[in-house]
């Protein structure tokens, strides 16, 4: 048994070397290979955390009137944080409104003035509503304006639901989130099967060019584990090697690439290559691992049949 | 030691016939050989005896052992018991005389020590202990035919089966490869050799089975070649 396995590990390395160009050949279509799959990786996790950002900022502002009574507003707070599409709502009182107005507008001459002449605060309360996923804004929306219906017509408590007009920029959005989401699926799916397809052709390629050892291998007697073992290994290598070769090629990418993409979707990409890489790193060198051993192993059983 | 039973195989669905109701024997350590044209169903009869094609009817037993009925993870072990030794040699050409005999022992297991003893054995038993570290490029037709014996034989096999052995060689080196397989079959290895030439056949003077599409037309001890 060791010696087999001594053998096995030998002819595995003599392949390797022997047939260099071809083994090199196969590193480096491989690591084309799994450079698609890490930078589908990257792709994906830069949408995810934008479109995570992008959601973030959608909310439903409700404005009250000037003289709400706090009571109302508190009960009408805890009505929405009882519904279960609900994420969280953030109550700004008059005087936050005020302040937060005049310190966005204090560059502004006329408008400071215009605000000093009123001498009253005209901002009503207001109450930012947030939603777990874009599509249950529309539920809540329609549930404020439910209450707007049933609103003493005297004496009204909301002023103003910003969603309806936000809505169709809201929609939009949803729209571009779900396709960009689809279209990556999309392209991945193409993307690695394409790289996967390439790699089985190039592996088989080298793999024919054995094929007279594997029949006289046969011929003598060999178990067909001894005839696979060493083109498994090799597999095995072609995958170790091509995963690291295209790690090494990321990184600088990465580099380069972080602080530019920091400043557009506020997410460091190199930050996060380097913060996650035993996953990174596990993921593209075990997909060489299995990628290659697969496609050796269904190279050579060509080969074996009968 | 070897029987085949009545049988048949068709190609193509039926539409050609490679054997039709084939039937003998071969006793422990017997020299037969097989004659007969090209398409004569020779090297369909050596296939069915290695497992390499199954019969459409009919069976082949190996002593007590029905060949078509081993399962495909124990075939390896019974090809360990034949020999097989071919018309283009199959000797792998980046490897020299010792080590493409020492592959055939490794692959069935040999320890290292084994291999040492025996690959110079075997080579010594062809005659070609001074190219022990050639490489098949630099030997003769003759040669190469004599490493393929030797490697066919180094694992001690109870049959040799040499399909048409001589059929690349000049006289003389066929005259020397009938010699060794002669001198194997005297050591005691059951011998089937397929082959088209008369010359050999009368010099043997052992028993010749002849076949004509597909069917077994003569099968004398001490025969002639008689088509």
């Amino acid at each position: 048994m060791w010696t087999a396995i001594k053998r096995v590990v030998r002819s595995g390395f003599v392949g390797f070397w022997r047939n260099a160009f071809v083994s090199i050949a196969a590193i480096f279509v491989m690591t084309v290979a799994l450079f698609v799959v890490g930078s589908t990786m990257m792709i994906n996790q830069l949408l995810d955390v934008s479109l995570e950002n992008l959601q973030n900022k959608v909310d439903i502002n409700v404005y009250f009137v000037v003289d709400a009574q706090q009571e109302d507003i508190d009960a009408l707070k805890s009505s929405l944080e009882g519904l279960p599409d609900v994420e969280e709502v953030v109550f700004t009182s008059r005087e936050d409104a005020l302040a937060g107005f005049s310190e966005r507008w204090r560059n502004d001459e006329t408008i400071m003035q215009g605000l000093e002449e009123l001498g009253d605060n005209p901002l009503g309360a207001s109450l930012s509503i947030r939603a777990r996923e874009i599509s249950q804004y529309e539920g809540i929306a329609q549930f404020l304006s439910e209450q707007q219906a049933l609103e003493d017509p005297q004496r009204p408590l909301i002023d103003e639901v910003n969603f309806v007009k936000n809505k169709e920029s809201i929609d939009k959005l949803t729209g571009i989130i779900n396709a960009v989401d689809r279209s990556t699926v999309i392209a991945m799916i193409v993307l690695v099967s394409a790289a996967v397809l390439i790699t089985f052709n190039t592996i088989r390629l080298a793999i024919y060019t054995s094929r007279e050892e594997i029949s006289v291998m046969r011929l003598v007697g060999a178990s067909n584990t001894f005839i696979r073992g060493p083109f498994m290994l090799q597999g095995i290598m072609y995958g170790i090697a091509s995963g690291v070769l295209a790690l090494l090629i990321i990184y600088p990418i990465v580099l380069w690439l972080g602080p530019e993409a920091e400043s557009f979707f506020q997410f460091n990409l190199f930050n996060y290559f380097i913060s996650d890489f035993p996953r990174i790193f596990a993921i593209i060198v075990g997909s060489g691992i299995v990628l290659g051993m697969v496609s050796s192993m269904m190279a050579v059983a060509r080969y074996l049949h009968v | 030691m070897i029987y085949f039973d009545n049988v048949s195989k068709l190609y193509n669905g039926g539409n050609s016939v490679a054997l039709e109701g084939v039937s003998f024997q071969v006793a422990p350590k017997e020299f037969v050989s097989i004659v007969g044209h090209s398409g004569a169903g020779k090297t369909t009869l050596l296939k069915m005896l290695i497992a390499e094609d199954r019969p459409t009817d009919g069976k082949v037993f190996f002593e007590s052992l029905d060949i078509h009925q081993i399962p495909r993870a124990k075939l390896p072990k019974y090809r360990r018991k034949i020999g097989t030794v071919f018309q283009d040699f199959k000797l792998l050409p980046h490897m020299t005389a010792y080590e493409n005999i020492a592959f055939a022992m490794e692959a069935n297991g040999r320890s290292d020590e084994e291999i040492a003893e025996n690959v110079p054995q075997a080579l010594a038993l062809v005659d070609l202990e001074d190219k022990i570290w050639n490489f098949p490029g630099e030997l003769s037709g003759g040669e190469k035919q004599r490493v393929a014996i030797a490697r066919a034989i180094v694992n001690q096999p109870d049959i040799i089966i040499a399909d048409e052995p001589t059929g690349n060689l000049d006289p003389i080196a066929t005259y020397e490869v009938v010699q060794i397989l002669k001198k194997i079959n005297d050591l005691g290895t059951t011998v089937i050799m397929t082959t088209h030439n008369k010359g050999v056949i009368d010099e043997l003077g052992r028993r010749v089975i002849t076949m004509d599409e597909g069917r077994i037309v003569r099968d004398d001890q001490e025969g002639k070649y008689v088509l």
